[in-house]
């Protein structure tokens, strides 16, 4: 009996099952809807961009990361990869998508110290360097051709090289109704019969996503909900005072970006506050930040730079916000 | 009480906390057995927390079970008893279940006796004062049964300055595996609450609670129907830590302990199931404290059981008592599994403060690879005392110790929740037992 081999350690000895590769795993499945309505929507090209994103991001990081093979298997780069390829439009050359997962994952984690350590989400920081970068490539909406099978000719130019192809540009429903005040109508919006990024059409998709990662407690649904509400109620404040100028609170929260932010990247763990009232401080913050810049800023969209700049914001409002231990005063 | 006797609502409980699977079902319908004599005892002089006891007896004396074999060795100290009659071997230096070498006195046991308990006459505790209540306390070798084992006369010596207007009594047992204070509620309820009754006559609370987990109702129904006058059964909601003296006092009265201060600055005394049965046990029958009940289980355990055993006993004979353990277990424990510690050997004794012996396998304790703190906020929902564990465990990683104790790390009191939840399998933890000892140690420094 006292032969046999026995382990020291510290308590406690039982640990709760949730794993860290576990709930990013979760992530990815729970995303994976979103990427097959993409490609019914955009055709098989949509996957394709989906698999460049994911293969530069988890390439990207065991570039920078060889001996920590863990840090592959825990799923988090095959997130940036997915959630970078669903802020992209249709078409997007497949040299720009593999340069934004090496952006993403290079400068949007590695150079922090890797997975945990960084302030922004990897994955619009990618989205943002693709957007200064290739400005215009980034807001060409080329039309689906209506054919599953059939790649987009632009998504195959050579790097560095203009596309030859025949680009039929296509507006989105926020340029519609920032450029031109025409709403589209709230069924197209929450099934996504509409131009836009990859994953950010389909309303009903994301939703569910949401109700899913609040229920298996993955996300903490203070942050979609506070900044859903934010979002609404301003708009709905000025819907009401001018309803010729100013869009529907239901188009401000379906239309572009925003639920697919709210669900996937504004929850993102690292990059959020993590105290009970921080979370609605960010998500709030965020809320009012995607008003003005949709309403008055130059921009169509701006749902990427009101995230970025509250993870900014994070360590901040994780200082200011944090608990009273028990038994102190406040 | 009698018309609530039947309900076990209202469950009142403290915020955050964290629920582990229970295993309670392994060893909970277990009557309370007797183990049967072993040939030798070995009894450390220090099984409480203050100065070691000061032996009475000589090598080659022959003693009765109950008889006093070493006085208190100051005020923060208690007496010691003989478990068995017979013959004081030695008094040396032995292996403690600490790992330390430590002074203890070895009895063999003699294999004649019928240990028939003749010791001494039983004291009517209402005929004494209240310095004369707290001596007996002291000599009957009463320590805290719970598992931190402090000298019991000194806690239920309240200074005149002070007033107990609330005794709690501690049933919680939310350690998973435990059920050793369940057994004693169900068992012994008449002994738990005359030991109420008698240390109430001397503290007089207003109130007292018996705070007992839901996951008890046997326990429950059976204190509800002995209870009466101001003593009250109330229900706690299943969740660990709610035995804590913190949480059951937020849970039942609503109101925090001050930080670095004790329940008594709220009015409370708390104490434990057990500890308040041997009381009762040594005013009734004259009983010190040589025995007490030990929950021996774990998943490789071949028999579970909740045992009475002599203070004393090898835990070897005590494990081959309880059928021994499967060849897959990879960890004994010594106490419950969020707070116990790993015993590497079994050739020590079972002591005063021995809660529980544990067997587990790689099954329950798994080895984990660990990842960055990915900022889930797990740990803070966890911590019943709302502390920021993952930025603790931040600051640990690069031994801040002056910035973790401005973070209130002294106030942790290492109840494990934040690293049972941590996906990323971070020691929190166990990285905040080392903080606090360098903390301490340059406190000591600077003084
Ligand atoms: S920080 Fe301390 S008190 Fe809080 S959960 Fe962790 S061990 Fe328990
Ligand atoms: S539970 Fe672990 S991973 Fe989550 S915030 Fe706390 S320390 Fe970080």
């Amino acid at each position: 009996m006292s032969d046999q081999k026995l382990t020291i350690s510290t308590s406690p000895f039982l640990k709760d099952a949730a794993t860290t590769p576990g709930i990013m795993w979760k992530v990815v499945f729970s995303l994976l809807p979103v990427v097959i309505a993409s490609s019914y929507y955009f055709g098989v090209g949509a996957l394709v961009t989906t698999a460049v994103a994911i293969i530069s991001c988890v390439l990207t990081e065991w570039f920078f990361s060889p001996r920590s093979a863990y840090s592959i298997s825990d799923g988090s780069g095959v997130i940036t990869g997915i959630l970078l390829a669903m802020t992209l439009p249709p078409g997007f050359p497949l040299w720009m998508t593999f340069i934004g997962g090496i952006v993403a994952i290079g400068m949007g984690k590695t150079i922090w110290g890797g997975l945990g350590q960084n302030i922004f989400n990897p994955a619009l920081l990618g989205r943002a360097f693709l957007q200064a970068a290739f400005p215009t490539a980034i807001t060409t909406w080329n039309l689906p051709d209506g054919a599953f099978l059939d790649v987009q000719a632009s998504q195959l130019a050579m790097p560095f090289m203009q596309s030859q192809a025949d680009v039929v540009s296509s507006a989105t429903p926020l340029a519609v109704m920032k450029f031109d005040k025409v709403e589209t109508n709230t069924w197209d919006l929450l099934t996504g019969n509409i131009g836009g990024s990859l994953g950010e059409t389909c309303g009903i998709l994301l939703i569910l996503a949401m109700v899913y990662l609040i229920s298996v407690k993955i996300i903490k649904w203070q942050i979609p909900v506070s900044i859903l509400l934010t979002v609404g109620i301003l708009s709905l404040v000025f819907y009401l005072l001018d309803a010729n100028n100013y869009p529907s609170p239901q188009f401000m929260i379906l239309s572009g970006g925003l639920l697919i932010g709210a669900v996937y990247m504004a929850t993102d763990l690292v990059t959020s506050p993590i105290t009970p009232s921080g979370l609605w401080i960010y998500g709030i913050g965020i809320g009012i930040l995607v008003v003005l810049i949709r309403l008055w800023g130059g921009l169509p969209e701006g749902v990427m730079y009101a995230i970025l700049l509250m993870n900014a914001a994070t360590p901040l409002i994780n200082r200011y916000t944090a608990v009273r231990t028990y038994g102190y005063k406040k | 009480m009698s018309a609530a006797a039947n309900t076990i609502s209202p469950q009142l409980t403290f915020q955050h906390g964290i629920h582990p699977e229970e295993f309670k079902e392994l060893s909970n319908l277990k009557p309370i057995e007797r183990m049967a004599f072993v040939p030798e005892y070995r009894l450390p002089l220090s099984q409480h927390i203050g100065a070691p006891s000061l032996p009475v007896v000589k090598v080659g004396e022959n003693v009765k079970r109950g008889q006093k074999i070493a006085d208190p060795g100051g005020y923060v100290s208690v007496a010691l008893h003989s478990p068995v009659d017979g013959t004081i071997k030695d008094i040396g230096i032995y292996t403690h279940p600490n790992g330390r070498e430590l002074p203890a006195i070895i009895i063999t046991t003699d294999a004649y006796s019928s240990q028939e308990f003749v010791g001494m006459e039983s004291v009517d505790p209402y005929s004494l004062s209240k310095s004369e209540f707290i001596q007996k306390i002291q000599d009957s070798g009463l320590v805290g049964l719970g598992g931190a084992a402090f000298p019991a006369h000194v806690k239920f010596n309240i200074q005149e300055d002070k007033k107990c207007k609330y005794l709690m009594i501690n049933g919680c047992e939310c350690e998973p595996f435990l059920t050793a204070d369940d057994r004693l509620m169900i068992e012994f309820g008449e002994e738990l609450i005359e030991g109420i009754k008698i240390l109430n006559h001397f503290i007089g609370a207003e109130k007292v609670y018996i705070a007992v987990e839901v996951n008890k109702p046997k326990a429950i129904m059976n204190l509800r129907n002995l209870a009466s006058d101001n003593i009250e059964v109330v229900c706690l909601k299943v969740k660990y830590p709610q035995g804590a003296e913190k949480m059951m006092t937020s849970a039942i009265l609503g109101k925090e302990i001050p930080a670095g201060g004790l329940p008594l600055d709220l009015g409370v005394l708390v104490s434990n199931v057990g500890t308040l049965v041997a009381l009762a046990q040594y005013f009734r029958n004259g009983i010190p404290l040589i025995e007490r009940v030990v929950t021996v289980t774990g998943t490789t355990m071949n028999r579970p059981s909740n045992v009475m055993v002599p203070v004393g006993t090898p835990m070897e004979s005590l494990v081959k008592w309880c059928g021994g353990f499967t060849s897959d277990t990879t960890r004994i424990l010594l106490g419950g599994p969020m707070m116990g510690m790993v015993q590497k050997r079994l050739d020590v004794p079972v002591v005063k403060g021995t809660s529980g012996i544990l067997a587990l396998s790689s099954e329950q304790v798994k080895e984990l690879n660990e990842y960055s703190c990915i900022r889930c906020g797990r740990c803070l929902d966890a911590c019943p005392i709302y502390l920021n564990p993952s930025h603790l465990g931040l600051l640990a990683k690069k031994g801040l110790w002056e910035e973790m104790e401005e973070n209130h790390v002294m106030d942790c009191f290492e109840c494990g929740s934040c690293s049972f939840v941590c996906p990323s399998a971070i020691p929190l933890v166990q990285s905040f037992r080392v903080a606090k000892g360098f903390i301490k140690q340059a406190k000591k420094r600077d003084v």
